[in-house]
């Protein structure tokens, strides 16, 4: 692995870091904020999200608006997502819905609990991670 | 009040939020990266166990590198809170939250997420097995299917107004409710 590459995942594990410390402090990787979101009976998750989705939006359009390039010299390019007839979107993301109102946890999340030392949620990524073999594994036989 | 007592309270949703949604920029200008955990998902199956599957048969050295050490990141800096930034504090959820959970059953409200649930003495019985293994089962194949997760479609998706990540987040939101609202109810207080 040259220096160049082991710098540039030094970055990407720094990143990751502040947004360990980031969701635990907040407390979204917590399976109560999920259930509380879910029964609308409080803001703090709703008002997590909002201002992420505003802050990442307004950071798009300026990196756009002033034609960035990346630190590793390529230009910023964001890829379309295409949505077809959309029944992955619509029906991938109800069955995505449905696990996380069990768990109580995404992908990032399911990290950082591994991480605050919740041992039993190795056995929910491994679960995971077992349902994404089985997506890839099914996949041609799926409506898309 | 010192700098690091105040750190060490829970983090209010106006200051998480921002940074959450600054990561976005962040991975585009370090390396032109699309912010998005689940796909580390299927790096792990690509690098574990690619069978001859389709789906798994590319680099996912080159592909994935980056964001497996993001998702260690995520891990580290997890940890890194537990022991140094969190203080005495439960999860201060709302009362009528606290209500509803007790009606279900659930009663400690010490950790991150209920003790009658997320332990492996809880895994040792059936209820357990089916949320712990059948949710994140749910979750990785959704996730694969929909082409992204909350931090892909919910957050980098939305901010760049993609339709697709919109179609998503509401699945994402009719299943969490369904799950909520009805499978939780049936799981935790009986049939």
């Amino acid at each position: 692995m040259s220096v160049r590459t082991l710098r540039g995942l030094l970055a990407y594990l720094g990143l990751g870091i502040v947004f360990g410390v980031v969701l635990i402090k907040s407390q979204v990787v917590s399976w109560f904020r999920i259930y509380e979101m879910f029964r609308f009976q409080a803001f703090h998750m709703y008002g997590v999200m909002g201002t992420a989705v505003l802050t990442a939006a307004i950071s798009l359009y300026l990196i756009r608006r002033f034609a960035l390039h990346a630190a590793s010299g390529e230009p910023i390019v964001v890829a379309p997502k295409v949505l077809g007839r959309g029944t992955r979107y619509w029906l991938g993301g109800t069955l995505f819905g449905l696990g996380w109102g069990l768990v109580g946890a995404c992908p990032g999340p399911l990290f950082a609990l591994i991480g605050a030392g919740m041992s039993v949620i190795i056995v929910v990524l491994l679960a995971a991670v077992a349902g994404t073999w089985v997506y890839g594994a099914v996949r041609p036989s799926l409506p898309h | 009040m010192t700098l690091l007592t105040i750190v060490r309270q829970p983090w209010p949703w106006y200051v998480a939020g921002p940074i959450i949604g600054l990561i976005v920029p962040a991975l585009l200008l370090v390396g032109n990266k699309s912010f998005g955990i689940s796909s580390n998902l299927r790096h792990i199956c690509a690098a574990a166990l690619p069978g001859r599957v389709r789906f798994f048969q590319y680099d996912w050295r080159d592909a994935g590198g980056w964001n497996l050490a993001f998702a260690l990141g995520i891990g580290i800096g997890a940890a890194l809170a537990m022991r140094w930034l969190v203080g005495s504090d439960s999860i201060a959820i709302a009362p009528s939250t606290r209500a509803s959970l007790a009606a279900l059953g659930i009663r400690d409200f010490s950790g991150l997420a209920p003790h009658e649930l997320f332990t492996w003495h809880a895994l040792a019985t059936w209820r357990g097995a089916l949320l712990l293994v059948g949710g994140g089962f749910l979750v990785g194949f959704g996730t694969a299917y929909a082409g992204g997760c909350t931090s892909g479609h919910a957050i980098a998706g939305l901010a760049d107004l993609q339709l697709p990540s919109l179609v998503a987040v509401v699945g994402f939101f009719a299943g969490g409710l369904l799950t909520t609202w009805i499978i939780l109810p049936k799981l935790l207080g009986g049939w």
